[in-house]
């Protein structure tokens, strides 16, 4: 927690810094060769363009700024990580040309966009591919760098409080060759509103319905175990003590134990390319209202060989025509870049997200290319 | 000659007092606009808090219902039975780290004031004023990051021990982020603000009282018993109400080290039971929509009222105290 804290202060004295130099070449810019820029060419955009939204996607988006400076030199894109929904309602309220959301729009979101774009309706589009760990800590076991094998009714009953020590027999069956020791297993949640919440117990959901019988929701809805915020908060509580287990987006993990998952009839450990094996066996979500929207529906009960089911993916949320068209361009050049292999690769080394998986890239294309421009 | 120097003395006499009354009034005015400078602002606030609590308490029950039941997994859908257990755990956490400040800060105001050497006594006033300086950030991260796994060892000594004490039943939790832990770090935060105020009133005590209570023979703890703690009661009281107030609202330091949970539960050292307005607000505001935030702020609505009333309470004790 405390690298972490001190690398995003960083990060955060850095950004002021930045913004401010950039904002001072726009100025300069701007009046000279705004009407060069209303030009479709990218490379001469210029002005600055906000985004607000998932604090989780905040690292790729730094690494995505950096890429998108070699691309339009002159454009000041900054990135405000308030939260998934402050993100949207900025958004909604016409301030931010893009926002960031761990998950898709609502309906009532959608039919709220039409006042703020120009015409049509917002869309989201993925930009990642996040895993969400399940990472405990265990004296000899995570200490080893082993995994511990789970099938999601387990994963469902430890995190609703029904197994109870790590000795039970529904684990010690699943993991022959481990000598789990007899110790209260401490469950650890999210204590505020997460999208990593929503997409974990979504995975309990569809795969173990009669282990986890809660609603869906992005705030932890049962007492059990202990409750700390943000992904830091987790992370930092898991090490605090012998025998926690608690839920997290993997490249927060460090050097945790995982869960290795049962897929199939294998259990796969966690890794970025097995995240995107289970987007790859996913379907768009069609039913869902509005043009252009791409929402994956996690086929959490894949069967794919080396799939690793509880990950999160995030959008971006754009509008298909803006009011200035300098954003409209940006917005295209932008979420190009975001989605191009090129930025797919800076968010992974960034951030450790997944890529997208290469068979969503034709509708990626066909829904960036309905922005209007000009 | 001399009719002259006397005419231009009672000219500059004249002045002068004529200045005197322009200062005077503009001074007056100044303290005058101060004072109600206070009052508009804490009106303002309560007039914010109104305005944007209003749609979660006036607008369709049906939405407010669905974003508490959103905030709390689905426990909840009333704002009654939302605010309660946070306004309970609010109070809960506050009256205990009042309740572990008051007789340590007592202790040491009576002994830096009494007891210790001149130097000695310098010394620890820098100290506590230092503490007292110290952000609540910072008390946030210490507790989080040093005191939670440090004190484990010893609730789990207290659970197994009193655990026949409802207070204290166990099993302690592990990573204890429980009420008992929070408690102690709010408890060292308002520490120095009690020590400071209580010091400086034991150091107006009257020396002519104590001297008379030595010279009827008492001892030193009887001369501070008789001559020091009644004459500093109505400032212990308004000392502690202080501490409370700021140990009600304190976000930083419970955000970081508690484990919430939606419960009236006095289980001081289990996880997950208790929650406070303050963190609560802090922990759902980012990922809260325009509802979401007016119930939040509906909720710091409640804070603000019982704030209001335990100082008001202070009042009436310190009030009938020096009577």
């Amino acid at each position: 927690m405390n690298n972490h804290m001190v690398t995003r202060s960083l990060a955060a004295v850095c950004g002021v810094g930045l913004l401010a130099s950039l904002a001072a070449c726009g100025d300069n810019t701007a009046a000279s060769e705004s009407t060069s820029a209303t030009k479709d060419g990218v490379a001469s955009l210029t002005g600055e363009y906000a985004g607000a939204g998932a604090s989780s996607q905040q690292t790729a988006v730094e690494a995505w700024i950096e890429g998108f400076r070699s691309q339009a030199p002159n454009a000041t894109v900054a990135y405000n990580p308030s939260g998934s929904g402050a993100g949207v309602s900025t958004f909604l309220t016409g301030s931010t040309v893009w926002a960031g959301s761990d998950k898709a729009l609502s309906a009532e979101e959608v039919e709220r966009s039409k006042s703020v774009c120009a015409s049509g309706t917002a869309f989201d589009v993925p930009v990642y591919v996040s895993p969400i760990a399940v990472a405990f800590n265990l004296d000899g076991i995570s200490t080893a760098g082993k995994h511990v094998n789970m099938d999601a009714a387990t994963i469902a009953k430890v995190f609703n409080g029904e197994i109870t020590r790590w000795n039970d027999p529904a684990i010690t069956e699943q993991n022959p060759g481990l000598d789990l020791p007899n110790l209260t297993i401490t469950v650890v949640h999210r204590s505020d509103k997460s999208g990593t919440t929503l997409n974990f117990v979504s995975y309990l959901k569809d795969v173990a319905p009669s282990a986890w019988p809660h609603d869906l929701s992005e705030n932890w809805p049962n007492e059990v175990g202990q409750g700390a915020k943000g992904t830091s908060g987790v992370v930092s509580t898991i090490k605090q003590a012998n025998g926690t287990i608690g839920y997290a987006d993997f490249s927060q993990v460090g050097d945790l134990g995982t869960v290795a998952v049962k897929v199939g009839g294998d259990y796969t450990p966690i890794s970025a390319s097995a995240a995107s094996k289970v987007i790859a066996d996913s379907p768009v979500d069609t039913s869902v209202d509005g043009d252009n929207r791409i929402v994956v529906d996690i086929n959490h009960k894949t069967a794919a060989t080396g799939a690793y089911p509880i990950v999160l993916v995030s959008y971006d949320i754009v509008c298909p025509a803006y009011k200035e068209s300098k954003d409209a361009t940006f917005a295209k050049a932008w979420l190009t870049y975001v989605t191009s292999a090129e930025g797919q690769k800076a968010a992974q080394d960034a951030a450790g997200t997944a890529p997208l998986p290469s068979n969503l890239a034709g509708k990626i294309t066909a829904s960036i290319d309905q922005i209007k421009v000009g | 000659m001399t009719s002259t120097t006397r005419t231009s003395e009672r000219h500059n006499d004249a002045l002068r007092r004529a200045n005197g009354a322009m200062a005077d009034r503009l001074f007056k005015g100044a303290a005058y606009g101060s004072g109600l400078l206070i009052l508009g602002l804490l009106a303002a606030v309560a007039v914010f808090l109104l305005m944007r609590a209003w749609p979660a308490v006036a607008g369709p029950r049906s939405a407010t219902q669905e974003v508490i039941a959103s905030f709390t997994g689905g426990r909840f859908d009333s704002f009654v039975h939302y605010v309660g257990p946070l306004l309970f755990g609010s109070v809960l956490v506050a009256a205990l780290a009042l309740a572990i400040a008051f007789f340590v800060s007592i202790g040491i105001a009576i002994f830096i004031s009494q007891y210790a050497p001149r130097r000695l006594a310098a010394g620890l006033n820098t100290v506590v004023d230092l503490l007292a300086a110290i952000p609540s950030v910072v008390y946030g991260l210490w507790g989080a990051l040093v005191l939670v796994p440090a004190t484990y060892p010893f609730w789990d000594w207290t659970a197994q021990h009193l655990g026949w004490i409802p207070l204290f039943a166990g099993p302690a939790a592990n990573p204890p982020r429980t009420v008992a832990t929070v408690a102690l770090v709010l408890a060292v935060m308002i520490l120095p603000i009690i020590t400071s105020m209580t010091r400086d009133v034991f150091m107006q005590a009257p020396w002519l009282h104590q001297e008379a209570a030595l010279a009827l023979g008492a001892t030193k703890w009887e001369t501070i018993k008789l001559a020091v703690l009644p004459f500093g009661r109505s400032g212990i009281i308004s000392a502690s109400m202080l501490g409370l107030g700021r140990a009600l609202g304190e976000t930083m330091a419970v955000l970081m080290i508690l484990s919430p949970g939606f419960g009236y539960s006095f289980n001081l050292l289990e996880a997950s039971k208790d929650q406070t307005i303050a963190a609560n607000i802090a922990a759902q505001y980012a990922e809260a929509n325009n509802l979401g935030v007016s119930v939040l702020i509906a909720t710091g609505l409640v804070l603000f009222a019982i704030t209001f009333g335990v100082n008001y309470a202070a009042r009436r004790l310190t009030r009938k105290a020096t009577l």
